[in-house]
């Protein structure tokens, strides 16, 4: 379980958003939600502790990620897989390689025991065999899926997806949804997604927090949202709707 | 005030380096990887400098010292012993801080703009000792070859500038190049080029991993690594001989 406490980040005198308190309790998954800017993606970074507050803890399992040593930080974050907005894929390396990238350095599997982790990774995502392509030479869906392999080859215990869906055409966007709620389902893995695809919101999510004017501006589950009377809420998800 | 926070924040990067250079397992497949792009990579123009420097010395010399009264080997003398003590280190020190800090800086950079370096660190890895400490290391080991190429090469670039122009005959270039030799003088340039392959590496790699603001921001990255490169170079070389001559 991920429990968020009071949590308050700043950059120099900007305010990102103050006393930021949510629960995503395991196997469920929270869409983060929020017009671009509103530090959706600083507060996903927390979670794993890629960035540290200014006040709050964020607890994973009841320990306080922040005050971990870094040898135990690393730890934990290999029970995190993450989806980065652009995919993030190491670029000197092909696309097989990057799926294979934590498997060499974290397991002491044997070549063939890589191979065929990083294929069955691969087919989950439907990409199956892609070779020695070079990063370069995938499209923006592929990229986000070969990111998505890579994120999920050390079984991780968490999904954190920035903007899954973002700078993706409908069909492949529906693809990606499809995949986040296969994950949490069958792989009983917890995820929170970076969004502001209220499309994506509806199909994947259980709960959602809706950051705004630099707090947690509501935060319940998803049949909750739909009847809410928040009044910043229903006009965000308005015009989403004008959006799709 | 950004000075010192540059300053402190660069210290603190050199400290997180050295205490993760006991992950030898994260980092020894990128350690092998950068003494090629760094070492092998760079000789050709290493090479080239190194052969024009010794000719062009050679050269400049011959014309400088036109007296019937000064013997013809005091030019190998002065090129070799040049080309050994400043030169050799120098002008390669000062082409490697464009050919590895801006390769470096750009790299790091741009892994840094495109969120690869949080993708390492989200994944369990300590980013420093992954790409930082090879790089480094792999400039210890380096440097001091390309140091001894440049050398090497800047001394038959000025004899054979000799021979060819006919200004100064062979025998009397490797005469006066043996005459004055001292073994300490290759010390002194390979120390040199240890002290320079480290500003150079860290420099740059202080300056990429921290570069941010897209494409624009990397290509600052890259100029201020260039830039503070060559001057701390041109800096210790004076302190070095301050030091050590």
């Amino acid at each position: 379980m991920i429990e968020v406490k009071n949590l308050t980040k700043s950059f120099g005198n900007n305010l990102v958003w103050e006393n930021v308190s949510l629960t995503v309790p395991n196997g469920e998954t929270l869409a983060v939600i929020g017009k671009s800017g509103c530090g959706k993606s600083v507060l996903m970074k927390h979670l794993n502790a890629l960035l540290t507050p200014d006040e709050g803890v964020v607890l994973l399992d009841g320990q306080n990620i922040f005050e971990l040593s870094y040898v135990d930080l690393r730890i934990q974050r290999q029970r995190f897989g993450v989806l980065f907005q652009g995919a993030a894929l190491f670029d000197s390396i092909s696309a097989f390689e990057n799926v294979a990238f934590p498997l060499r350095y974290f397991t002491n599997k044997k070549e063939d025991e890589i191979r065929k982790r990083v294929m069955e990774c691969l087919e989950m995502v439907n990409l199956g065999d892609i070779g020695n392509k070079s990063t370069s030479e995938l499209s923006g869906g592929m990229r986000k899926r070969v990111g998505l392999a890579r994120a999920i080859v050390l079984e991780p215990a968490y999904l954190l997806y920035d903007e899954p869906t973002s700078g993706l055409d409908p069909e492949t966007s529906n693809e990606i949804n499809e995949l986040i709620v296969h994950f949490s389902d069958n792989l009983n893995i917890t995820s929170i997604v970076v969004t502001h695809d209220m499309h994506s919101v509806l199909e994947i999510a259980d709960y959602a927090a809706f950051l705004d004017e630099q707090k947690l501006s509501w935060f319940g589950t998803i049949e909750e949202m739909t009847k809410s009377d928040h009044k910043r809420l229903n006009s965000f998800i308005k015009a989403s709707e004008y959006q799709i | 005030m950004q000075v010192f926070y540059d300053f402190g924040r660069y210290c603190q990067l050199l400290y997180q380096a050295i205490r993760s250079s006991s992950e030898f397992k994260s980092y020894y497949r990128n350690f092998v990887s950068e003494m090629i792009k760094t070492g092998y990579d760079s000789l050709p123009i290493v090479i080239l400098a190194g052969v024009f420097t010794g000719a062009v010395l050679s050269i400049q010399t011959s014309y400088q010292l036109v007296s019937a009264l000064i013997p013809k080997s005091t030019i190998g003398a002065i090129v070799t012993q040049s080309i050994i003590i400043e030169l050799a280190a120098v002008i390669s020190g000062l082409v490697l801080a464009g050919r590895v800090g801006a390769r470096i800086a750009t790299e790091l950079g741009t892994m840094r703009v495109s969120e690869q370096i949080d993708a390492l660190e989200s994944m369990g890895f300590n980013s420093v000792s992954f790409l930082v400490v090879p790089r480094v290391l792999a400039s210890f080991v380096m440097f001091p070859v390309l140091y001894i190429a440049a050398a090497t090469t800047g001394v038959g670039g000025g004899l054979l500038a000799g021979i060819i122009t006919g200004q100064v005959p062979a025998a009397d270039f490797m005469l006066g190049a043996r005459s004055f030799f001292l073994p300490w003088d290759i010390i002194f340039g390979m120390t040199k080029s240890i002290v320079f392959g480290f500003i150079i590496t860290s420099i740059s790699c202080y300056k990429g991993y921290y570069a941010s603001g897209g494409a624009e921001g990397v290509g600052k990255s890259t100029t201020n690594a260039t830039v503070l490169s060559c001057i701390f170079i041109l800096l210790a070389d004076l302190l070095l001989a301050i030091i050590l001559l």
